[in-house]
């Protein structure tokens, strides 16, 4: 299936955006974040990107407050993950312009879309930044 | 409205964000919810604006972590609003909130039906997205074909077709039977050749799924896979957008080799040769620079080319050229290179033959399981762990058991289990065995399971000249000051069973080693105790002369316990007080353990079945699994396949059910009481007083009884039972595993796979053929606890082969696979076949098998394509006998011609459809290769008759007479009978002698009891 879910945390490990791609419940959620961001968090700049986490792995990167986690299946490339998170980052940076944690915690529904256009059911869709920002920038002149 | 001027949202949001603490967020959510709640309840009033604000707050307040458990409705209404931001809201929300198996989402199929089938293209991406992500089976019942439709449509844009690709590779994938892929061939090659990347990125995705699950019929799609990643890596018409730092698509270059990884293999020679171009570009031409982004996309590439280049077995040199990439990987300061480099080359151990050159990095290995970061720790064990084998075991293992100490807990248990399973399989000496597993007690008993001491027991009992050896060991352990209550159990056992066997040393009186186990009495738990009160028994027993003072001590604790609140303590004392004061009858009752049958390792077992993944089945994985069960393991020794492991009967009688065991007992003893059902781990011990001896003095009857047995299941010691076995060609009593015929014309058509297994061996082989020479490797493997002696290989070649066998160890260590290469050189043409002359020894018995092996006529064809202009030509210059011969073929397995052509192509004569024009008639070609023919080409035709199946007519042709002749001979042999010989009558087996071997019960297996005897058994 690839991505499992993508997963925006600042380092007080308050989560800023979450998008699952398998369901589970909220009390499953709630554990599995807790013990990922423990893990991640915990983690230095000298230790690699990738955490094993019961059968699938973490796939993070922080930019400055913010922690990008992707859970993925054990056999995903996890180079080419590490490197769509900094896509994903690069493209709200060329919407908002210098984004930050604030930029993301308030619009919320943004990041949102801008996933929904790079990830459907846990593949990649989309890696051009203008094809990505198409829709938004539709929305943003109409209104 | 735009949508940053939710003020309502922003307002919310940040007072949440303005909480002091979890309390206050909690308040503040809980008041937000019954706002809501109330403003849904008048929903009239709601304006699309509010209701949008409301549902992206339920959303928030969902993502800190909050059961919303209304408002849904309200969300799923929003999908049927007519403008577009309300709409977008709706889809989005709803594919957060719900999942498949929401009611309301049945609510709006239609809305969303009517989207995909719409006009506007934006609404079509919305329903499509949301239906990729959550869509149940009853959207794939309703919406596969549209969605179908509009990935091919070529009136669709890209925007929606990248959409309803991945859409429909979710309704597939949930719903396999409702969605109907058949003749999706075509028309996933034709999306391959869409120039949009967008729409190629996805594709990709959902061809995996496909191929994935039925390679077969996506052959089409490979070259058209090969030729995307030649676009990309040479960087041809790709636009800007899609080129990251400098890379063509990262991702789509990823994904297309994963696809082509789920091919088996690439056939047509041209394809590969591109192919390996462009991996052989990538892994030369991917330098690190200084650009963190383009040096991981870069590396994200190779590191797929590498898998890929693995999955494909490329040649050799290709290969070492991988693992000397991931060598220098491994010894980077990047920790995440690093990290992959280890993983990458665990992978790399499924490919064959590289083993050694990974070897030569086991120091950089070591030093990685040292490394600060536990990613790369467990990388590494890992790796060492896969890497391991006999020559390097004790290196591996002693590294582990070093590390084990300071590593982290959250490895420990895994670091122990490993390091366990690997003494186990690769000891090169069994008394090193037993050093490691006491280690491993000693250091990190907490983490060590029941299996594992269980499991040493079983090598100690079953192995005389280890027996004084472990108790002087365990001695040693239980004199330290702090002892791990796993190190007093075993001991506790051992000690009981073989102490006797040291009493002349220094130390080692019974009342030594009494008073050595006695002193931890006092701190152990009560499943402890019992097996220390059945070791003071034994101590007991064993004490000749009797000792009057040690005997009163002992009685005393017996005495003692007789009152204990533990039932099974309390029993135990009472019966070994009992049988202890009949003197010397008790010695029969007190004797050693039988050995233990052998068995699949609980252990190893165990590791496999913790293999929990529930991914996809990649590529990679179901090779592992064909590896499995091609290449020799040497872990699993059930006795036979299928028959469920049978054990000797007076232990099974005692183990496997309670009620007998306690008739006998109190049979026996009249003062037994009634003993309580025991949870499995106590019973191990209360078979030290089994029935089981009572039948007779120790040693020889055990023997000869576990030889009746053992001899039935074509077990260890079948000793002694040939005369009741009537001479066979082979006069052996050990019955091999598999029909031998049908391994060996298997392997005529593969080139790897097993030759012969029995209970005690197994023979895998590998072949490698290149014109008329061909290399095979002989892989034996010892499934055993003990070795197996006088082994010897014998080659019987043919007149036409020059074979060279390398030489055969005479011993194979326990449990070690021992890989003997074969030279074989063909001279001429001949059908005549090579046999193996194999014997070993174990225990007593001789055995000797003679098996073909399959060095046959059709591994020195090579397949060739001719043209119609180069066969004819050849044909006719072909004038007849004896360079061509002719003959009506009668009694002819009927099958239809496509199958006769598959036939003629497993043997590498490659069929030329199209050549002849009568459709009744075949036209095959191939090249067959020896020394004096040199390269020869062989033409072949045959004609059928569609009235008469059963006869045909073949003629042959080649510049060689011999050649035509035996190649006639040799096709006819395989059109005539069925190529697959009738199984041969199983030999008479040994019947049980006693009426103790009754036939055992069939044990379901979640049986306790059952789960116990299959741990003693």
């Amino acid at each position: 299936m690839g991505i499992r879910f993508i997963l925006m945390v600042n380092k007080q490990g308050q989560t800023r955006l979450a998008q699952y791609y398998e369901w589970l419940t909220l009390e499953e959620r709630r554990a599995l974040e807790g013990e990922i961001v423990r893990k991640c968090l915990a983690r230095n700049e000298q230790q690699c990107s990738f955490v094993e986490h019961r059968n699938y792995k973490i796939v993070y990167r922080r930019y400055a407050s913010l922690f990008f986690l992707v859970g993925v299946d054990n056999d995903e490339n996890e180079l080419a993950i590490l490197e769509f998170i900094h896509l994903l980052v690069e493209t709200m940076d060329r919407h908002f312009g210098n984004v930050c944690e604030l930029d993301i915690m308030f619009h919320l529904e943004k990041a949102h879309f801008m996933l929904e256009e790079m990830v459907m059911n846990g593949s990649i869709i989309e890696t051009s930044k203008a094809n990505i920002l198409t829709p938004i920038q539709l929305m943003d002149k109409a209104s | 409205m735009a949508m940053h001027g939710m003020r309502g949202l922003s307002v919310f949001i940040s007072d949440i964000r303005n909480c002091p603490n979890k309390d206050q967020e909690r308040l503040r959510v809980d008041k937000e919810l019954g706002n809501i709640r109330t403003r849904f309840k008048n929903e009239k009033g709601l304006t699309p604006y509010e209701k949008k604000k409301y549902v992206w707050k339920m959303l928030y307040i969902y993502m800190l972590g909050y059961d919303v458990d209304f408002g849904h409705m309200e969300a799923v209404s929003l999908i049927s609003a007519p403008k577009y931001p309300e709409k977008q809201v709706g889809y989005i929300v709803t594919s957060c909130l719900l999942n498949e198996n929401h009611d309301f989402l049945r609510l709006a199929i239609n809305t969303v039906r009517n989207d995909i089938i719409g006009r506007n293209e934006t609404f079509q991406c919305l329903a499509l997205t949301m239906v990729g992500n959550i869509g149940g089976r009853e959207f794939a019942e309703s919406l596969a074909p549209d969605v179908q439709k509009l990935l091919l449509s070529s009136s669709c844009r890209p925007l929606v077709r990248k959409k309803a690709a991945l859409c429909l590779l979710r309704l597939y994938r949930k719903n396999p039977d409702v969605v109907n892929v058949d003749g999706w061939a075509d028309r996933m090659a034709q999306l391959l050749d869409e120039r949009d990347l967008g729409v190629l990125t996805s594709s990709m995705s959902l061809l995996v799924a496909l191929v994935a699950n039925n390679h077969e019929a996506y052959w089409t799609c490979l070259p058209k896979c090969v030729k995307i990643l030649e676009r990309l890596a040479r960087n041809q018409d790709v636009p800007q957008e899609y080129t990251y730092y400098g890379i063509p698509s990262p991702w789509l270059q990823v994904k297309t080799m994963r696809a082509l990884q789920y091919f088996p293999a690439i056939e047509d020679p041209n394809t590969r040769r591109t192919l390996f171009e462009v991996l052989q570009r990538i892994l030369m031409g991917t330098d690190v620079v200084k650009n963190v982004n383009k040096n991981n996309a870069s590396h994200a590439v190779l590191f797929e080319a590498l898998a890929l280049v693995m999955h494909l077995d490329a040649e050799k040199e290709m290969m070492s050229q991988c693992v000397a990439l991931l060598g220098k990987f491994i010894a980077v300061r990047e920790p995440n290179i690093r990290y992959l480099g280890l993983e990458n080359m665990t992978r790399m151990l499924m490919v064959t033959d590289v083993q050694d050159i990974i070897k030569r990095h086991q120091a950089q290995i070591i030093t990685s399981l040292k490394d600060p970061d536990i990613s790369i720790r467990r990388r590494a064990l890992d790796l060492l762990y896969g890497m391991c084998d006999v020559t390097n075991a004790k290196d591996i293992v002693e590294e582990i058991l070093q590390y084990l100490s300071t590593a982290d807990f959250a490895m420990r248990e895994e670091l122990s289990l490993k390091a366990a399973i690997l003494a186990e399989k690769f000891a090169p000496d069994l008394s090193w065995y037993v050093d490691v597993i006491l280690q491993l007690i000693d250091k990190a008993g907490d983490f060590i399971s029941d299996d594992i001491w269980f499991r040493v027991v079983q090598f100690v009992t079953n192995n005389e000249d280890l027996q004084p050896y472990a108790a002087t060991k365990v001695k040693e352990y239980l004199e330290k000051p702090a002892v791990h209550e796993t190190m007093v159990k075993v001991s506790a056992y051992i000690l009981g069973e073989y102490s006797h066997l040291l009493s002349r040393r220094p130390g080692c009186s019974p009342k030594e080693i009494f008073s050595i186990l006695h002193e931890k009495l006092p701190t152990v738990s009560t499943t402890t105790i019992s097996i220390l009160l059945s070791a003071y028994a034994k101590i007991l027993m064993h004490t000749q002369p009797p000792d009057q003072e040690l005997q009163n001590q002992i009685w005393a604790i017996f005495n003692k316990y007789e009152s204990c609140i533990d039932a099974e303590i309390q029993q135990r004392a009472v019966e070994y007080f009992a049988l202890s004061r009949k003197g010397a009858a008790l010695m029969d009752i007190l004797a050693e353990m039988p050995k233990f049958p052998e068995r699949q390792s609980s252990l190893i077992k165990k590791a496999e079945d913790a293999e929990i993944d529930t991914a996809e089945q990649s590529a990679i994985k179901l090779r592992a699994q064909q590896q499995t069960s091609n290449a020799l393991v040497v872990t699993d020794s059930r006795p036979a396949n299928g028959t469920p492991p049978q054990v000797p009967v007076s232990q099974l009688s005692l183990v496997k059910d309670h009620n007998s065991t306690d008739h006998a007992l109190s049979h026996e003893n009249g003062t037994l009481s009634k003993v309580d059902p025991q949870p499995p781990s106590a019973d191990l011990l209360g078979d030290l007083l089994g029935p089981l001896a009572i039948e007779g003095p120790p040693g020889a009857t055990v023997q000869s009884e576990h030889n009746a047995v053992s001899g039935m299941e074509g077990g260890p010691g079948a000793v002694d039972v040939s005369a009741i076995v009537p001479i066979e060609e082979q006069e052996n009593t050990v019955q091999p595993i598999g029909n031998i015929a049908e391994r060996f014309h298997a392997l005529c058509l593969k080139d790897s796979g097993v030759l012969y297994e029995d209970p005690h061996i197994q023979i895998g082989i590998k072949a490698e053929w290149r014109a008329h020479h061909g290399r095979l490797v002989l892989f034996l493997g010892n499934k055993n606890i003990a070795p197996l002696v006088s082994v010897q290989a014998l080659i019987l070649p043919p007149a036409h082969l020059k074979i060279e066998l390398s030489l055969v160890p005479d011993t194979i260590p326990p449990r070690a696979q021992v890989q003997c290469p074969l030279e074989v050189a063909n001279l001429r043409p001949s059908r005549d076949v090579a046999v193996l002359d194999f014997s070993y020894k174990f225990g007593a018995n001789m055995v000797n098998v003679k098996l073909r092996l399959p060095a046959v006529l059709n591994k020195f064809l090579q397949p060739i394509t001719v043209s119609t202009e180069e066969f004819f030509p050849q044909w006719r210059s072909l004038t007849g006998p004896p360079l061509k011969l002719q003959e009506v073929v009668r009694g002819v397995r009927p099958m239809p011609l496509p199958e006769m052509a598959n036939l003629l192509n497993s043997f590498r004569i490659m069929t030329c459809p199209g050549l002849d024009p009568n459709p009744n008639n075949l036209v095959a070609s191939t090249t067959f290769y020896s020394e004096s023919t040199r390269a020869m080409l062989c033409l072949i035709r045959i004609e059928t008759d569609p009235a008469d199946r059963t006869q045909l007519r073949m003629t042959l042709g080649s510049g060689d007479p011999t050649l035509t002749f035996e190649l006639k001979e040799f096709i006819k042999e395989q059109l005539i009978s069925i190529p697959m010989a009738p199984r041969a009558p199983a030999p008479p087996v040994a019947a049980p002698t006693t009426p103790a071997a009754a036939p055992t019960p069939q044990i379901p297996p979640n049986d306790p009891a059952a789960l116990l005897a299959g741990l003693l058994g």
